[in-house]
């Protein structure tokens, strides 16, 4: 009943302690910025908030309908939660909710749980965000039309973050993991998309305050646009190119020493024992190069809101 | 419904039980991380590890097969890696045909994959038995005591906290919408998926209101007894001698199983 049908909680040890390791410094300094932001800018009382909303978000995913054959579609919510709460209390919400299915329900490993709290509760945020606050004082349709979009490419950048870790782990060929996770959470996107637009329209018409000019969701600066078109162009450009053509992006991957790096780390003693991985199939530059940079300018961008020191705009609960 | 239903924790004496809640975190963790700096095909450190944890079974009063019972809902999980088979490369055992595809099952990819499964469900037993023996209150409190910061863990507190309470909601909103939901036996019930999609999200757009409108209730009653945006334990956490002593002798057990794993 409680857990996900989508792969995308990566149990334990199926990452390399580098990939892991990576995974949770990036996490943990984009978490460090929203504890930060949502400190200074929020009163008590939203923490509070945020812990109801985690559990809203846990019990949401238990509301599923019948699609066909037995599946069912359900919610992974990081986009619903962005738009609702904003960026920042989103990220920590869904940390939280990542946080619990590992800890209590097995459901994700615990070192790989940097891994997941990127792809579900940080990718995902910044997408569903970044694009609904491109279109925050539009029509209706037109901001439930991108919500739509942004759910369902959020699951899609999840699945192909996901792959690419376990392919940076060698565990997997570029060329089977990524059809394979994209297909399928390509319709499970759609679900995810349906569910949170259903919801929105709902709340939308019962509790327009709740996501108007004032709401909590307003307070993220424009740059949030920036960074949700950003990594959308990044995953829309990625999942063709890497799916189509990996030899060559794996070669110059190896070339940059990357793949060596997140393979056999320093803890390898006995190098001999695993296979040469240089013989591998090859990946090319361009994702490798692609992703390196969306990371560290997400990460920037990140960072230089965080020194920014603006008047923080008291949210409405 | 009960609370007990999200509860891992299982009452009873034993020396895991009273054992300091961050010795336990720090054990588990450090266990996992073993497993991972394990070999391929280290069978004689797997074997060793799924002893130890045996051992740590026994310890915990619950039964030797405790988590070995609980261990199979992870399994299908770590079946998954079974891309790792055609990822490594090694002695061909053989070539399937998957439309445009061409998968080569390796020795070597076996290996991995084997060890893969293997490492993640001794990992899981070690995952249930740290939430089978620690209260969740004192986990969040231990994972306070190791640096995480308090925002989260009052988040995660008030999650597990409401997370029953929230279900019950959920429960409610199906129970309507299956007594709403007349069908005729032998004809299909209801209409496309597009419709139960937006059932399903109305249904959770209710849930939102009905938890944001709980919230603000809860903050006020906690305004109401005192709170001040940090939630209070009863319960002290000091390491006792006895504490210093199971972190040593893990430790201690970790190296030799490392040691086994490469020799």
């Amino acid at each position: 009943m409680l857990f996900s049908p989508a792969p995308l909680h990566i149990p334990n040890n199926f990452l390399s302690l580098a990939v892991s390791i990576l995974c949770w410094v990036i996490t943990a300094s984009v978490l460090a910025v929203a504890i930060s932001k949502t400190n200074k800018s929020l009163g008590e009382r939203q923490v509070p908030l945020m812990g109801i909303m985690a559990a809203f978000i846990f019990a949401a995913q238990m509301i599923n309908f019948p699609v066909a054959g037995g599946t069912s579609g359900h919610l992974l919510g990081g986009a619903l939660v962005a738009v609702l709460l904003g960026p920042w209390a989103g990220m920590l919400v869904m940390t939280a909710v990542v946080a619990v299915q590992a800890l209590l329900f097995q459901d994700g490993g615990l070192v790989e749980m940097g891994a997941n709290i990127l792809n579900m509760g940080i990718i995902t945020v910044v997408i569903g965000y970044g694009l609904y606050r491109a279109v925050m004082t539009q029509s209706r349709t037109a901001k439930l039309a991108t919500i739509g979009f942004a759910a369902w490419l959020s699951v899609m950048a999840s699945a192909l973050a996901t792959s690419l870790e376990i392919w940076l782990s060698g565990n997997a060929k570029l060329e089977i993991i990524i059809p394979a996770m994209l297909l399928v959470h390509a319709l499970i996107g759609i679900g995810e998309a349906l569910i949170t637009v259903a919801a929105l329209g709902f709340i939308l018409r019962t509790r327009p305050d709740l996501m108007g000019e004032k709401s909590a969701s307003a307070q993220g600066g424009r740059g949030w646009i920036f960074a949700g078109v950003l990594i959308s162009v990044a995953v829309v450009l990625l999942s063709p190119l890497a799916s189509a053509d990996p030899d060559g992006l794996e070669r110059v991957a190896i070339d940059l020493g990357f793949i060596d790096t997140a393979r056999s780390g320093p803890f390898e003693l006995l190098p001999d024992y695993t296979l040469p991985i240089l013989g591998e199939t090859p990946f090319s530059t361009i994702a490798a190069g692609a992703i390196g940079m969306v990371v560290v300018l997400v990460i920037a961008f990140m960072l230089g809101k965080a020194v920014q020191n603006r008047n923080p705009v008291n949210p409405k609960s | 419904m009960h609370d007990s239903v999200f509860d891992r924790y299982h009452e009873t004496q034993s020396p895991l039980h009273s054992l300091d809640a961050r010795v336990k975190v720090v054990m588990a963790v450090a266990f996992i991380l073993s497993n991972s700096l394990l070999p391929d095909g280290a069978w004689l450190a797997f074997g060793l590890t799924w002893l130890a944890g045996l051992f740590l079974n026994w310890l915990s009063g619950l039964g030797v097969g405790f988590t070995l019972k609980r261990s199979f809902i992870a399994l299908p999980f770590a079946l998954a890696a079974i891309t790792a088979i055609f990822a490594i490369p090694g002695q061909p055992l053989g070539e399937w045909q998957l439309g445009s595809l061409t998968l080569i099952p390796t020795d070597a990819g076996l290996l991995r994959f084997v060890s893969i499964v293997i490492r993640s469900w001794l990992s899981v037993q070690a995952a249930i038995l740290l939430v089978a023996t620690t209260r969740f209150p004192d986990l969040l409190h231990a994972l306070e005591h190791l640096h995480m910061p308090t925002v989260l863990t009052t988040i995660i507190a008030f999650l597990y906290r409401y997370l029953f309470v929230l279900t019950d909601e959920v429960m409610r909103l199906t129970r309507a919408r299956q007594s709403r939901s007349a069908a005729v036996a032998g004809r299909r019930a209801g209409r496309s998926v597009w419709w139960r999609a937006r059932t399903a999200g109305n249904m959770t757009g209710q849930l939102f209101l009905r938890s944001y409108e709980r919230s603000d209730r809860i903050y006020n009653a906690m305004l109401a007894r005192g709170y001040t945006g940090q939630l209070r334990t009863l319960t002290p956490h000091i390491m006792r001698s006895r504490d210093w002593a199971y972190s040593a002798a893990a430790a201690f057990v970790i190296l030799l199983l490392q040691i086994s794993g490469r020799f």
